[in-house]
């Protein structure tokens, strides 16, 4: 689960308006290593299920907003 | 046939008066990523896909329309008392000035949703892959509008709606792997 | 005829919507694991659990659904408010 994203830092031109933003991040989930499921995988209760979105930790991805 | 069910299927709380952001939630009820779009590509493309993943695109297709009654809800909460004058300073007056308070599948830029939004190839990998997009473009939609709101309870419901688009991405994934097993061979699954 | 939603109506919408979840994530699982029979044994499972928290909570607060998939008292009772995006 860890790091489900990945980061870049763009070229910073000598003439680019904007303070730069030194770090770009993307989102990397599961669902792009996981593979086809296997059977058998750990799985969350019903209501942290619910309240994750998925049933199975190994598709559990959290996202945390940019401002935060 | 289909039959409807009085509930949601996730709890949806606003609990910011905030119309500006109903305005940018439409996106995900009439947009080109949204859930309308979803839920009518998948449930079209069911009848010229091998019978194996019929069974996917419908029960796919059929949780989408209860997003789009989930991102229908935070609408309805978010404009419900507003005043005229609140409306137009989120930057709803042109749309107050079609639709009232009614809500209409457009993007956040008041662009009527459209059918060419969607495809359907006729081709069972073209579709799949083209499932798979739409959903990672719903998942990065998710992202921005989760952005752009501070209301934690909001954040909650849509964090529960892109984590959907994580699932359905993966179960796509899947099915794409079934359609490519050799015929008549016993896979891993 | 206004429903009463009181904490306990929450609670069990909350326990219903939770139970119901669990069965669209198996269900769309065995759509492209239809041999797992583990996960088809949790799947009848949770169907009858389902059941049981139905009956609870419409025998509370009326009908989920519509066309006699559940049962009404008089006067009918299916038209009545509120609706999912209400609460």
């Amino acid at each position: 689960m860890s790091e489900q994203y990945r980061v870049y830092a763009p070229f910073i031109g000598p003439f680019d308006p904007c303070p730069p933003i030194k770090l770009k991040y993307y989102s990397t989930p599961p669902q792009l290593f996981l593979g086809f499921q296997p059977q058998n995988l750990p799985q969350f209760s019903p209501y942290e299920a619910l309240a994750k979105g998925t049933l199975w930790p190994a598709l559990f991805s959290p996202y945390e907003p940019k401002n935060s | 046939m289909w039959v409807y069910e009085k509930k949601l299927q996730y709890p949806v709380r606003v609990s910011k008066c905030d119309p500006r952001m109903a305005r940018y939630l439409i996106e995900q009820y009439g947009g080109a990523d949204g859930e309308l779009a979803a839920a009518l590509r998948y449930l079209n493309q069911r009848y010229t896909i091998p019978d194996k993943v019929i069974g996917l695109l419908t029960d796919i297709g059929t949780e989408e329309f209860a997003h789009l009654e989930m991102i229908a809800t935070m609408v309805y909460k978010l404009t419900k008392d507003a005043t005229v004058e609140q409306l137009k300073e989120a930057g709803l007056g042109d749309h107050y000035a079609n639709h009232d308070k009614a809500l209409f599948y457009n993007n956040a830029a008041g662009v009527p949703w459209t059918a060419a939004y969607i495809q359907a190839k006729g081709d069972p990998i073209a579709d799949l892959y083209e499932d798979i997009a739409a959903e990672e473009k719903a998942r990065a939609t998710y992202q921005w509008l989760i952005d752009m709101t501070d209301d934690v309870d909001l954040q909650d419901s849509l964090k529960f709606l892109r984590e959907r688009e994580v699932v359905h991405s993966q179960r796509f994934r899947e099915a794409v792997e079934i359609l490519k097993a050799e015929q008549g061979k016993k896979t891993f699954y | 005829m206004t429903k009463q939603l009181d904490a306990d109506y929450y609670k069990l919408l909350h326990a219903l919507q939770a139970v119901d979840f669990v069965l669209v994530e198996l269900n769309l699982y065995l759509d492209t694991h239809p041999n797992d029979s583990k996960a088809i044994e949790q799947y009848n499972t949770f169907a009858k659990k389902r059941k049981e928290l139905v009956q609870q909570y419409e025998t509370a607060y009326g009908p989920l659904m519509h066309f006699g998939h559940s049962y009404s008292r008089h006067p009918w009772e299916w038209k009545e408010a509120p609706w999912p995006w209400q609460v």
